[in-house]
């Protein structure tokens, strides 16, 4: 019995009056896709934000593989194994393709306070950039600045980044959103794949892809865990449709 | 060839023109030359900060001005010794930079801006009120430093070569450390902080080791300044200068990026942008007194010309 990776225990928070997160239990398991849906305004951005590290709860608990990350800052967290992509897709506009995974290698190398450059490192960390495009399909993009990408091509390429940190958790806050069939249905493989490699908690609006990946879904209304279960028994949950699916689902 | 164009080929034509500037310079203009150099260095260590890793100092003349100080105090005190006095005032402006700096990098934008301003305006007060060494009115040095005892930097050219030789060592550290992994955390942080904290690296400490290193190197260029002028006075340290100097590294940089050889964040730039500026405000300071007039828009139309441009990657 080894602990789950990812164990979120009675996280609260509130702005003034507002409360965006109560008492929330949840894991994530290793190899394990769970998904956290809910209408608008659940809170399930903030959420992502509490156990990225970008905001602090008031209270609870957040561990990562079993340890203790609820006050560790957001670099802290990363570096012990959580990467993410953003819901408005965050890039480095400046730098090229191949640059901006180089950086997530170099980063997940901890070799990042070289003041002198190193030509043969370097070249190294660029092969395996480029390798880690490749698997993203942007091998083509490679030398494109990333601020001119197409927006599925910025989602594929923060995927990049996020993998070649080797993961042990994934946070994604809506991959699917603003791509087009075609880049949904690779967004959707792509994360299928990465599942082999770590525990991943999907934030997503769209329903067919959440059905099609996720191996536990949670239901987020007004803050609150509404249901959380294995994905057919959360869609028949009468509640949950009350509240949330009777109209998306249809 | 358009990256070698942009890296390498504008400093390594400007330092090939100021190498051989000897051959036809008189005495007037190798000494003016040496202060366009002396700010180049002080501009390209400003540059790393300001240009690498985006963040607008407002003190960096109070830098210089400790590296001067550090050589008229430790000449009026007896070391007039350079491989002293040099690693002295490069020690005091990188202390002062990172104790400073430990502070004003807990802050973005304007606030930063204000904190080094601040941060400089103390140094001004101070050296103001060092009433032992001249206080107001600055002190005289009674030579120019010795080096390893020998008065070597007495003459023009050795002084030139000096000059440019620091310079050159300045400007390949600095295009070093940009290009290092080091320097790719500095631009990132520049272009996305929210994204470099998410991959698990803190910007601070490269930002303050950055500045540290900036510090120094204005200090060696303010040491090499205070012998130039064989004189240092606390007008070195104000904010005017700061200004001055944030002027040169914005132009340097926009006339690079208009002539696509360059851009912020480019030793190569910042050193065009000092020479640019030295010279002519000496050019146009012979023509009128009002040079200003002239100035001003020019460099408004430099930073159109080249502002778009600028704003592009590097890859």
């Amino acid at each position: 019995m080894t602990a789950p990776l990812l164990q979120v225990r009675g996280l609260c928070k509130a702005y003034g009056a507002l409360i965006v997160t109560d008492a929330v239990d949840l894991d994530v398991a290793h190899g394990e896709i769970h998904a956290l849906i809910g209408p608008n305004g659940a809170g399930k951005t903030t959420f992502i934000a509490l156990v990225a590290g970008e905001v602090a709860p008031d209270r609870g608990r957040i561990l990562l593989g079993g340890a203790d990350v609820t006050r560790h800052a957001v670099h802290r967290r990363a570096q012990a194994g959580l990467a993410r992509s953003f819901q408005v897709t965050s890039v480095l506009p400046a730098f090229s393709a191949v640059e901006n995974v180089a950086l997530a290698v170099q980063a997940a190398a901890r070799r990042s306070f070289r003041l002198l450059p190193a030509p043969g490192s370097d070249r190294v960390r660029r092969a395996h950039a480029v390798e880690l495009l490749a698997q993203v399909g942007l091998a083509a993009k490679a030398d494109v600045p990333a601020g001119v990408l197409s927006h599925g091509e910025k989602r594929a390429l923060e995927l990049a980044m996020a993998l070649a940190g080797k993961p042990r958790l994934l946070l994604l806050d809506e991959p699917m959103a603003g791509a087009g069939p075609e880049e949904g249905r690779a967004m959707v493989e792509l994360i299928s794949a990465a599942r082999a490699q770590c525990g991943i908690l999907l934030v997503e609006h769209d329903m067919e892809a959440v059905f099609k990946l996720a191996d536990r879904v949670s239901v987020l209304v007004a803050g609150r865990l509404l249901a959380s279960g294995p994905p057919d028994a959360v869609r028949a949950d009468p509640a949950v449709q009350a509240a949330y699916l009777g109209e998306a689902a249809t | 060839m358009t990256r070698f164009a942009q890296t390498l080929g504008l400093p390594l034509v400007l330092f090939l023109l100021l190498a051989a500037a000897p051959l036809w310079a008189d005495t007037f203009t190798l000494s003016l030359l040496a202060r366009a150099m002396i700010f180049a260095l002080a501009a390209i260590s400003l540059d790393l900060i300001l240009g690498g890793a985006g963040l607008v100092s407002f003190g960096h003349a109070a830098l210089m001005g400790i590296g001067a100080y550090g050589v008229g105090i430790l000449m009026a005190e007896g070391v007039s010794e350079a491989l002293i006095a040099f690693p002295v005032a490069m020690a005091a402006a990188g202390l002062f930079a990172l104790a400073t700096g430990a502070l004003s990098l807990k802050t973005r934008g304007v606030y930063f801006i204000m904190i080094t301003l601040a941060f400089g305006q103390m140094a001004f007060f101070v050296a103001q009120s060092l009433s032992a060494y001249g206080g107001d009115d600055g002190l005289s040095l009674a030579a120019r430093s010795l080096v390893a005892g020998e008065r070597w930097l007495r003459g023009p050219l050795a002084f030139h070569y000096t000059v440019l030789g620091l310079l050159a060592a300045g400007a390949l550290l600095c295009g070093a450390l940009l290009a290092a992994p080091f320097g790719r955390v500095l631009r990132a942080a520049k272009d996305n902080e929210r994204r470099v904290r998410a991959l698990g690296l803190d910007p601070y400490p490269y930002r303050l080791v950055a500045y540290g290193i900036a510090g120094a190197l204005a200090g060696l260029s303010g040491a090499l300044f205070a012998n130039l002028t064989e004189f240092v006075s606390p007008a070195f340290l104000s904010w005017h200068r700061s200004g001055e100097l944030i002027v040169m590294v914005v132009a340097g940089g926009m006339a690079a990026a208009a002539l696509k050889a360059g851009g912020l964040g480019r030793p190569g730039s910042a050193l065009l942008g000092a020479l640019l500026v030295v010279l002519l405000e000496e050019a146009l300071s012979d023509l009128t007194e009002h040079w200003r007039i002239v100035f001003g828009p020019l460099l408004v139309l430099l930073v159109l010309a080249g502002g778009k441009r600028a704003r592009g990657g590097r890859t």
